[in-house]
């Protein structure tokens, strides 16, 4: 959460940065600046953005609710959030837990488990994916005994949700443990000094304390977790209607050349992006402002 | 309730932090815990309360032995240098909070909850701070409101770790003196750990000095500034001067000059020629005027600053003594008198004088 406080904190900084002549730029730097700026954010993220819009309403409404009504399409989002709702309470979970033993406790192997828990960021999701099929596969270590049991993982929904899983497992964690940290361990002393047991501790102290971070980290675990396509493209096997996700629909139809329908079905993804975007803004003006209220301003620190 | 340690031993790595500790604290007592940063004397504070586990020793709560009670168990208060309040409470809520945490058949009801919490608030004068939070009050305000929230459990011991450090100068004084009369209408046993020796000497009944884990001295504020038993505890109580020298016949020699005429007894315990460190606070050197080489140290006045009830000398030693660094404390009449003036030639000699064997460098 340390960004998202430093962004607004930082604003006030720059205006007043800006208003004095002393250390103003010329406005030849300035514009300059400000405009290749703008161009680079034009061209890469807001052109891609109007295309898909544009792309997904090219041949009208008829043919966009059409394809997002397919069965297949309604059958990916299903699957979509259904791996989002596995994985996500999944790692909130995971995520709380690792931050908590890592930010708060002293062992063996601490450094070994941060490296661990980043493991899905460092490694590419094909390969991610790739692990998933060897263990689990018909090939795999576990393969005959699974199909003796009649399981199936690869190629079906479990497999889906474990790439899922896998993928977004840092987010929490990595969000929470500078924070964790930095908060340090006195209240926790004494909450349990004053009699609390651990579970109140968790719940009366640390949980409000990390409550902004983690519902940051949440809110990515989330986009990523809806828009994960290399992992889960590795592991699903293409089978319309029961194995597609969003991600993997758009390419199907894409390859198809159905680009009105790819474009439709991508659409739903953007705004998904963009309802992400706006959420993760509003935790971020919330986490700001508590920030403000529990650390104070200069002014009230020094009065007494 | 009384407080006991025995034979207590921590170390961090290799690093010894308490070296066989053993310290008894009296009911009813404040307690300072002295020393410089590093000393142990907060790791001996976090073993009593428990928030550290001592490698071996025993810490015995009214003579039972506490070392397998947990924290929560113990009821002790205790009061964090950086307070720790809860930061998303309300001032009202910290202190609440223990109370609410008790089991379900302990916890009292809303209604003298309430009115404990407010009766904890009169008592540290901020009762008008009820609904505010912690960002919104001053450091000294910050401090009681953490020993209210400590106290607000009734706790049997009240334990402080450096209350009063991240305090500016002035709420310090104003809280110490309000933590001794507060400490004198609870009578609650408390022990406080502090670096700072005037606070250590002005609110605490007994003081036990530390240092490298070791305890150095146990005794009330004048018996340690007094007497002090070793040359650490003389060097940390307020300011002195060395005389590194060495003894013949029971005096004490620095280069060729004497210190002072009269033997020393307890240099005279000590070998011919043994290495010796003397010890004299600035008003027990007087100023002679150099009358050759008869007694008193040969010295050299580099700075006299005159300001102030007392004026404070400062000389560099020459001869035997160059290279040290003395400190006289005189009254203005004394100066007046005697009329010093800077690179004057002088002699000093001490009034009174506590001799240590010198042991390592």
């Amino acid at each position: 959460m340390a960004g998202a406080v430093a962004l607004h904190v930082g604003g006030d900084h720059a205006a007043r940065f800006e208003g004095k002549a002393a250390t103003r730029e010329t406005p030849l730097v300035k514009w300059t600046i400000i405009g290749l700026a703008l161009t680079f954010f034009a061209i890469f993220l807001l052109l891609p953005l109007l295309a898909v819009f544009v792309e997904a309403f090219r041949k009208g409404w008829e043919t966009y609710l059409t394809a997002l009504t397919d069965p297949d399409a309604l059958s990916a989002v299903r699957l979509t959030l259904l791996a989002a709702l596995i994985s996500v309470p999944l790692n909130l979970v995971f995520g709380v837990a690792a931050a908590w033993a890592i930010a708060k406790f002293e062992f063996r192997g601490k450094h070994f488990l941060i490296t661990l828990i980043d493991l899905p960021f460092s490694v590419s999701p094909v390969i991610a994916g790739l692990v998933f099929v060897l263990i689990f596969g018909a090939q795999g270590w576990l393969g005959p005994w699974l199909f003796d049991n009649d399981i199936k993982i690869i190629f079906a929904v479990p497999g889906i949700v474990l790439a899922t899983v896998f993928v977004t497992f840092p987010f929490v964690a990595r969000e929470l443990i500078p924070l964790m940290q930095a908060q340090g361990k006195e209240e926790e002393e004494a909450a349990v000094v004053l009699g609390a047991n651990g579970w109140q501790t968790f719940w009366y102290v640390t949980l409000p304390n990390i409550k902004w971070g983690l519902l940051y980290g949440v809110i990515l675990t989330n986009a990523r977790a809806v828009g994960e396509f290399g992992a889960v493209s590795v592991v699903s096997g293409h089978i319309r209607g029961q194995t597609n996700t969003l991600p993997l629909h758009v390419e199907i139809l894409y390859n198809e050349y159905m680009f009105s329908a790819a474009f439709a079905v991508a659409s739903l993804l953007a705004m998904l992006a963009l309802v992400t975007l706006v959420i993760k803004n509003w935790i971020e003006y919330q986490a700001a402002r508590s920030y403000r209220t529990t650390y104070g301003t200069s002014q009230q620190e020094s009065a007494s | 309730m009384s407080i006991e340690v025995k034979n207590i031993h921590k170390s961090f790595g290799n690093f010894v932090a308490l070296d066989n500790i053993s310290l008894d604290f009296p009911t009813g007592e404040l307690v300072a815990l002295l020393g410089p940063s590093g000393c142990g004397k907060t790791t001996l504070l976090r073993i009593i309360a428990g928030l550290e586990q001592a490698d071996s020793g025993q810490v015995l709560l009214e003579g039972e032995d506490a070392s397998a009670t947990h924290v929560r168990e113990r009821q002790v208060g205790f009061v964090f240098q950086h307070y720790a309040l809860f930061k998303h409470m309300t001032v009202f809520d910290n202190v609440a909070f223990g109370m609410r945490m008790k089991p379900r058949a302990q916890r009292p009801s809303a209604a003298k909850i309430r009115d404990k919490v407010h009766e904890l608030l009169n008592l540290v004068q901020l009762d008008w701070l009820a609904d505010r939070f912690p960002a919104q009050l001053s450091g000294g305000q910050r401090q009681r409101i953490a020993l209210a929230r400590a106290l607000a459990v009734e706790p049997r011991v009240l334990l402080l770790d450096e209350p009063f450090g991240a305090l500016d100068a002035k709420v310090r004084k104003e809280l110490r003196r309000w933590l001794r009369r507060l400490h004198d209408e609870l009578h609650i046993t408390s022990i406080f750990v502090t670096h700072d020796q005037e606070e250590a000497l002005e609110v605490a009944d007994r003081v036990v000095l530390m240092d490298h884990g070791h305890v150095e001295q146990i005794g009330t504020p004048e018996e340690v500034y007094r007497h002090p038993a070793t040359p650490f505890v003389y060097s940390f109580l307020g300011a002195v001067n060395h005389f590194h020298g060495r003894t013949e016949d029971g005096l004490i020699r620095v280069g060729e000059d004497v210190l002072q005429r009269q033997p020393d007894d307890f240099a005279q315990t000590l070998a011919q020629g043994a290495s010796v460190v003397a010890f004299a606070r600035p008003h027990e050197l007087m100023i002679l005027p150099d009358v050759g080489a008869g007694e008193g140290v040969a010295a050299k006045i580099s700075r006299i600053l005159a300001f102030g009830v007392t004026a404070r000398i400062e000389l560099d030693g020459v001869n035997g003594a160059s290279g040290q660094h003395f400190e006289v404390e005189l009254t203005r009449e004394q100066v007046l008198q005697q009329g010093p003036a800077e690179g004057q030639q002088v002699r000093l000699v001490p009034s009174r004088l506590k001799v240590f064997e010198h042991t390592g460098v």
